[in-house]
């Protein structure tokens, strides 16, 4: 990869949104087979073997890559599936596969050498020393970060890190590290390692009462919305809740909002992160679409003339529009968030 | 089966810890684990007192464990895990991938914050040193089973059996932010909250409990009546957690029924005076908040 670019990686939760993505500008897309192989195990999402061919076929057709994210921690029910999962993916000629169980990792790197290994953020690894441990261990090449770290972290991290660092550029943001978060489990039974599924829509009801609109999450008040608030998927780490005495209800973990990277691209280009990645596997193909386009834009902006870089208005404003409760946050990049 | 007090979760003050500690030396546990797990913020302990708490523990008798943080994030607390590693006298339970890396080859204990799910991780820890694994709080009795059979020779399996449940980890502070301080400028509010912050939902529940970095469940998770089919599978280690209130009671009621004194219903009236409600519903594949006390008696 050219060392002064970072590549665009963005998701395909189905083969229209792969078109969407590598028709707007990715450099890569990202994908899993159905079932609980994966950290985003939705209904009617993600590729079956069939599906999976012809989004790699087009992919391919216009010189984009495919990694194929297999990210849960599979259990011993699942565990066959899962190994299934990565031979499919060495079969079918993915240019990467994104692991975060070590298992995995293991039976991935001694059943097929040339499979190119990348580490999910599912997997955690916060320190340099941790993304060495993959490296050294795994061959593992490349490492999504949790969004844990400040900017300067980051680059302390690349700095000792023996792999490539892919950071999250836009999207939901996730509050807590990837990969240690059992919230959702605690709810409902289902959770990201577990499932593939934070917050699973079998679990969610919307009761209407006297005092606005419930969201209820197997039966725990995650929020009531006022008539003409705008109501979020209810997930735990976003509702408003009561914390010790304190009668008001507030935002107690996060706000509803999402990561935006758009106006701090060329400082994470001169740390060194060698990829961004959108999250979103969940999307319709016109959200999928219209983010890779922005940040296609931004990147190539970013790639041609780092110190000049400002962001476009016009950017800025197409992804706000996009954004989970129309507000964007550095997250953790931004220490003052913590 | 051996009986453990994994780490205290919460901060308290250096004469509540040094306090607490006295008194364990006389408890009837068997590993006791020691050190910040949450926070590095948390400093009314140097690591010479751990150490020397280590040495009192020892001489009481009990195995000793140094506990490394879950999340790494500075470069400080790098170094300081570091030192911990090669203490030289005491094991570590290893906490997050970078401790995986830095005691490479020397024995230790995959800790709860490890996500160790299927017996091909079993085999990945054992190789590179592990000589137990806790198990991680969200699996069920089933899945338990299924890998303590196909655990490697050598790596014995230890279940947190009582305590709140550590559910996430992030970069930012809760505690902090439910005071609308900067994580930067916490004043260590922690310490005001022995036993962590309650989270409630809107309709009054108890749902969590904020504790810094770390959001627990509610309630303490309560495996007693499990015990028996924790022994006929031969768990080799059960955990309590500690509470600032309690604990000690809980270790007696554990113990007890570990030595056949009691008898699971037993020890849970022991403990239902102590505290307001329980949890165990991660144990038969559910929602971790449930609790489903059984009616066997």
């Amino acid at each position: 990869m050219n060392p002064d670019r970072m590549e665009l990686v963005c998701p395909a939760g189905g083969f229209p949104a792969l078109r969407a993505a590598v028709d707007n500008g990715a450099d890569a897309v990202y994908l899993s087979l159905r079932g609980e192989t994966n950290a985003r195990n939705f209904p009617g999402l993600n590729f079956d073997r069939k599906a999976l061919q012809k989004g790699i076929a087009y992919a391919r057709g216009k010189g984009v890559k495919v990694y194929m994210a297999l990210n849960t921690y599979p259990q011993p029910d699942i565990w066959t599936a899962a190994t299934q999962a990565v031979d499919v993916a060495a079969e079918e000629g993915v240019n990467a596969v994104i692991l975060a169980d070590m298992g995995l990792l293991r039976y991935a790197a001694d059943t097929h050498k040339d499979l190119t290994l990348h580490l999910s953020v599912q997997g955690s690894a916060t320190t340099a020393d941790a993304l060495n441990f993959y490296h050294e261990r795994y061959g593992v090449v490349r490492a999504v970060l949790p969004r844990v770290l400040s900017m300067p972290q980051v680059a302390q991290v690349i700095e000792r890190a023996r792999l490539d660092i892919e950071v999250f550029g836009f999207g939901s943001l996730c509050v807590m590290v990837e990969g240690r978060c059992m919230l959702s489990s605690y709810a409902t039974g289902d959770s990201p390692n577990t499932k593939g599924a934070c917050s699973p829509a079998h679990a969610v009801r919307w009761i209407e009462t006297g005092r606005g609109r419930e969201a209820r999450l197997n039966g725990v008040l995650i929020d009531t919305f006022k008539p003409g608030e705008s109501a979020g998927y209810p997930v735990i780490c976003k509702g408003r809740y009561q914390v010790g005495s304190c009668d008001d209800t507030i935002y107690a973990i996060e706000e509803p909002t999402s990561l935006s990277t758009l106006d701090i691209l060329a400082d994470l280009l001169k740390i060194g992160v060698k990829a961004i990645k959108l999250e979103g596997r969940q999307r319709s193909p016109a959200y999928v679409g219209q983010a890779t386009r922005v940040m296609r834009q931004a990147l190539d902006a970013c790639h041609a003339n780092p110190d000049a870089y400002t962001p476009r208005p016009e950017w800025a404003s197409q992804l706000a529009g996009m954004s989970e409760g129309r507000t964007q946050t550095l997250g953790a990049l931004h220490r003052a968030w913590q | 089966m051996k009986l453990s007090l994994g780490p205290i979760q919460y901060y308290w003050p250096r004469e509540r810890v040094m306090a607490f500690y006295a008194a364990v030396e006389q408890w009837p546990v068997d590993i006791v684990y020691l050190g910040e797990t949450v926070c590095s913020k948390r400093r009314e302990l140097r690591a010479t007192d751990w150490l020397e708490v280590a040495d009192r523990l020892a001489a009481a008798g009990k195995t000793v464990v140094m506990s490394t943080l879950a999340l790494m994030e500075a470069e400080s607390e790098r170094l300081a895990l570091e030192r911990l590693v090669q203490n030289g006298r005491f094991m570590i339970e290893a906490n997050d991938a970078t401790s995986l890396g830095l005691s490479l080859g020397k024995p230790f204990v995959a800790g709860p914050n490890i996500n160790t799910y299927n017996a091909g991780t079993l085999r990945e820890l054992r190789d590179i040193g592990a000589v137990r694994w806790v198990m991680p709080v969200e699996l069920s009795r089933h899945i338990l089973e299924a890998m303590h059979k196909a655990r490697p020779d050598g790596l014995e399996t230890e279940v947190l059996v009582f305590g709140r449940l550590p559910l996430a980890f992030s970069a930012r502070c809760f505690t902090a932010r439910a005071r609308n301080l900067p994580k930067d400028d916490c004043q260590l509010a922690c310490l005001d909250y022995p036993a962590g912050l309650p989270l409630a939902t809107q309709d009054g529940s108890g749902f969590l409990t904020i504790n810094g970095i770390q959001l627990q469940s509610a309630d303490p998770n309560n495996l007693i009546e499990a015990m028996p089919d924790l022994r006929a599978m031969g768990i080799e280690v059960v955990r309590i957690s500690p509470e600032p209130e309690g604990t000690e009671a809980v270790v007696k009621a554990f113990r007890g029924c570990i030595d056949g004194s009691l008898t699971p219903t037993q020890a849970l009236d022991a403990m239902k005076p102590l505290f307001p409600r329980f949890c165990d519903g991660y144990w038969d594949g559910g929602a971790g908040m449930n609790w489903r006390e059984s009616v066997s008696a």
